[in-house]
């Protein structure tokens, strides 16, 4: 089965650049293709006729790496849920449908060109302490320190985050809460991670708040279009972690 | 230059431990003068990153995506194997060791695999201690499955995303070391060459993928850590962006290039829906514990099926041809990749395959439905049934899989001795990106254990051998003449391929290689068919200098350009694997000359193709120049891989 679609689609030459939406034909769409073959489409002929392709992120194209998004029809990643955009397939689209495709916007998250978005901001935030501070060698034997299963199984699904940003996308005050959570929740869930908790909270949400990132109003649009279904009951963990950070602590992180 | 690969002397049990307690070590001192330069942040990119920095050299690290966290790493799903015996089943190192060298066909350096299996049991230790959520059991211990290849259970894995997991952690320890400045990160940064002076590597010419500016670094060592060239096929499990190219610079700089020819073709994928599939993706391994493989015996019921007069539920019990149960009884659907990849071939060369190309075979649970209800299956696999069912739109529980082989992993790479290094003094391979411990044919969960070996564990200590020696070498200013003329020659690569202008697109050209090299070096090959391909790569490779199109400028962020730098690359690179396919006149592994078989086995050549063969770059319009590495088995005999 084909379809006829009309995309529009954000274009901006770079950063500086102000960018505008512009509308494409695109006719012969398979169902079966991934949007982001769609796109390969587009591109394709858009080179055929020596104009410039649209720049997308993407990688691992299997929903695992993080590195695509996009904001389509109003909603980070499209409209399937559990997604991200590398794995939506245009058979979730209509023919003769018209697509909106933007970056995913954020005061953290600037634009690079047409739907790249700098998100380093995120790496930054890991930088001032999510982490677990084991130099390689110090370790003891991995079966030493028992884990409670249950506790092991929740920090593996706040561990599933795979930090495409989605979730600062869909937020109307573009709050980086449901990450910072995550990355939270992972650690402080496990023994391993409890020495450096309290640092480790009070560090990160420093940071969160200096990449320019909102606050938790508690919409939960996050958790809406989260692709893998990070729960925002991490951010009432990472709350209380903070408190009990912020009571215990007699300096704050600068 | 003859090749030295620096095995130890002594006991092979014995080799590591003496190699640790003799090499040259670096005081502290001296490290924080000493620059390190990491391209690549996956598995072993992170790792050794993060590890070098932990002791106290200056470092810096390069990946081409907007965060280290995205490397192609990240997507390995089943698991990553240990030689624990937590499970108290058998296991030891040197069964993990034994194991690797056979599951290789024997075509591995003995001294590497077994100091890989013995450092895998720290592996673990280390990643646990990083809070990396391994599946646990209800007693709060390590929970361990099956792979391929094995008959202990030594594989350690976090749900379906063991990749993920473990890339979380080495990029954990790694922001670490950013956060106290000890490592300078360099995302969105592409290296398009190495800066050799006076023989030694001392630096890369790297592009800014935002800003297209070409930038010069200095190192008193560099390390790539790159991955793999399955991308060559262009269809691959592989990520988009993974390539050869700094292997590949390092290679026409001098390193030698080991066994390229050596590629993984995974039994179990979604197979190929239109023209404009740009990726194939994996169904684990797993699956084939429950599935059943097969095709219609006649080719009239296959053509039915194609057609879509017939379902593949009216094929009769008896109208089925299960090969790999017909063929192997003993391993069943089971059988190694290698042998069940090429079973689906033959099948659908001997036109049974279905689906609407005719390139897929049946991965059938109905009995497994049957027998155990639908509820083991659904709990067993139902992450990957979703999985299928997103990108197929068909419900596996209720029609079979059509499932095909694809290019997944790639055993070739920089040719390293012991330490690690290449043939070029400063300049070393980690990963996928080197010829590896995996022989001719690497097993289920060995990658990700040889990736962290690689970076935790082997190359602190290995690096010491060399710079131990360079502690008096200050800094090499970067307007040395040898980095202007590499930077020249990068820029004008570069602008080669935006000024030609053609009428064909970079996608369509790396189809094009892709479809040679799947139909003549992929699963199986003969002299004449590579003879030809050798021919078509490089007619293709001149029309491609002549008539590509990359739109765009070299000065901002151009996708079109990047792609069109890679496949530059691969073009050349696919001419060394169909040299070395053709110089190699035997079956083993993942490389099947159609010419060798034994009954359609493999037939390996012991007596004369025992060897590594590692290529020497002449000149592109040359023939490289092979070297060889004898592999002398003293621990084990070699032995023919059956699996009858
Ligand atoms: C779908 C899939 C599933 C898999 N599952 C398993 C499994 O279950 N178990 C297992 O053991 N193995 C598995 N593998 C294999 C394994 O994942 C890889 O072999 C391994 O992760 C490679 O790690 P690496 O660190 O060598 O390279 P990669 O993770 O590929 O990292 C390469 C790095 O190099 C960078 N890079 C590359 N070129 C350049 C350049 N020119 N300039 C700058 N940076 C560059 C990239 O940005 C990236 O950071 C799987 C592979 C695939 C494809
Ligand atoms: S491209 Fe990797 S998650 Fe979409």
């Amino acid at each position: 089965m084909t379809m006829n679609i009309k995309l529009r689609i954000w274009r901006q030459a770079n950063a500086q650049a102000e960018g505008k939406l512009v509308e494409y034909q695109l006719n012969d769409v398979s169902a079966n293709m991934s949007f982001l073959e769609m796109m390969d489409v587009l591109n394709e002929q858009l080179i055929s006729k020596g104009e410039a392709p649209v720049a997308f992120d993407h990688d691992c194209r299997e929903g695992i790496c993080g590195t695509c998004s996009m904001y389509i029809n109003g909603r980070a990643h499209g409209p399937q849920k559990l997604s991200t955009t590398c794995q939506l397939y245009m058979r979730n689209f209509t023919d003769g449908e018209t697509i909106t495709i933007e970056p995913f916007r954020a005061k953290g998250f600037p634009v690079l060109k047409d739907l790249c978005v700098d998100r380093s901001a995120f790496d930054r935030i890991i930088a001032a302490g999510g982490y677990i501070s084991a130099s390689t060698g110090q370790a003891q034997d991995a079966n030493a320190i028992p884990v409670e299963k249950a506790a092991a199984d929740s920090a593996m699904d706040a561990a599933a985050c795979i930090g495409c940003g989605a979730c600062v996308a869909a937020c109307k005050n573009a709050s980086a809460m449901l990450f910072v959570s995550a990355k939270v929740s992972h650690l402080a869930l496990l023994p391993q991670g409890h020495p450096e908790r309290k640092k480790r909270a009070l560090a990160m949400v420093a940071q969160m708040d200096a990449e320019g990132f909102g606050s938790c109003t508690n919409t939960y649009a996050c958790e809406a279009e989260c692709p893998k279904g990070i729960s925002v009951a991490n951010i009432a963990r990472l709350n209380r972690e903070f408190l009990n950070a912020s009571l215990i602590s007699e300096e704050m992180p600068k | 230059m003859a090749l030295d690969s620096k095995i130890p002397a002594g006991d092979l049990q014995q080799k590591w431990e003496d190699y640790k307690n003799h090499v040259k070590l670096v005081n502290p001192s001296n490290k924080r003068k000493l620059e390190i330069i990491v391209v690549g942040t996956g598995l072993a990119g992170s790792s050794a990153a993060a590890t070098l920095a932990e002791l106290g050299y200056k470092v810096k690290a390069f990946c081409y995506q907007d965060s280290p966290r995205r490397a192609h790493s990240i997507a390995a799903q089943g698991g990553i194997n240990a030689a624990k015996n937590y499970k108290n089943d058998g296991d030891s190192v040197y069964r993990l060791f034994y194991d690797t060298i056979k599951g290789g066909d024997f075509r591995a350096r003995e001294a590497n695999v077994y100091r890989l299996a013995e450092v895998s049991v720290n592996i673990i230790d280390q990643c646990v201690a990083q809070g990396v959520p391994f599946a646990r059991e209800y007693g709060g211990l390590l929970d361990n499955r099956s792979f391929g290849g094995a008959q202990v259970s030594r594989t350690f894995y976090a749900r379906g995303q063991t990749g993920q997991q473990l890339l979380i952690g080495a990029y954990q320890a790694l922001e670490r070391q950013i956060g106290l400045g000890n490592v300078q990160m360099y995302s969105r940064h592409e290296m398009l060459d190495v800066v050799t002076i006076d023989g030694k590597a001392r630096g890369i010419i790297a592009r800014d993928l935002v800003t297209g500016k070409l930038e010069r670094h200095f190192g008193h060592a560099v390390l790539l850590c790159t991955g793999g060239y399955g991308n060559v096929f262009f269809l691959s499990t592989n990520a988009m962006g993974c390539n050869v190219t700094a292997a590949w610079k390092a290679y026409k700089r001098g390193a030698y290039f080991g066994n390229p020819c050596y590629t993984q073709i995974h039994p179990t994928c979604i197979p190929v829906s239109g023209e404009y599939q740009s990726k194939l993706t994996l169904m684990s391994e797993s699956l084939r514990n429950d599935g059943r493989v097969w095709v219609p015996k006649t080719q009239e019921d296959a053509k039915a099926i194609r057609e879509g007069r017939k379902k593949p539920t009216d094929i009769a019990e008896d109208a089925r041809d299960y090969y790999l149960e017909r063929k192997y009884p003993s391993y069943g659907n089971l059988a190694p990749r290698d042998i069940s990849s090429r079973a689906a071939k033959e099948a659908c060369d001997d036109g049974r395959g279905v689906g609407e190309s005719g390139l897929a075979v049946y991965l059938d649970f109905a009995d497994a439905i049957k027998r155990l209800g639908k509820h083991v299956i659904e709990e067993r696999y139902g992450n990957l049934f979703d999985m299928y069912s997103h990108i197929t739109a068909e419900d596996p529980y209720s029609v079979p899989m059509r499932i095909y082989p694809a290019v997944h992993y790639t055993m070739g790479g920089l040719w390293v001795d012991y330490d690690l290094m290449t043939t070029v003094p400063g300049l070393y391979a980690l990963g996928e990106a080197n010829f590896s411990d995996h022989g001719a044919n690497r097993l289920g969960a060995s990658a990700l254990m040889q990736g962290l070996a690689d970076g935790y564990f082997v190359i602190p200590y290995t690096i010491g051998a060399y710079l131990s020696g360079e502690i008096f070498t200050k800094a090499i200013p970067t307007d040395h003449p040898a980095f202007v003329e590499a930077e020249n020659h990068v820029q004008t690569t570069l602008n080669n391929l935006l000024s030609i202008q053609g009428t064909k697109s970079v996608d369509q050209y790396h189809k094009e290689l892709g479809k040679i090299m799947w139909d003549y070096c992929g699963m199986a090959r003969t002299a004449e068919g590579l003879t030809k391909a050798r021919d078509m790569v490089r007619k293709l490779r001149a029309e491609f200098w002549q008539n590509v199109r990359v739109t765009g400028k070299a000065d901002e962020l151009n996708q079109d350009l990047e792609k069109a730098q890679r496949v530059a690359d691969f073009m050349e690179l696919g001419e060394l694997m169909i040299v070395d396919a053709l110089e190699r006149n035997e079956s083993c592994g993942g490389h099947f000359r159609v010419e060798f078989q034994e009954e359609g086995e493999a037939k390996r050549n012991d007596d004369t193709y025992a060897y590594v063969a590692a290529w020497e770059f002449k000149g592109i319009e040359n023939n490289p120049v092979m070297h060889k590495e004898e592999l002398k088995f003293e621990e084990v005999k070699l032995a023919t891989r059956s699996y009858k």
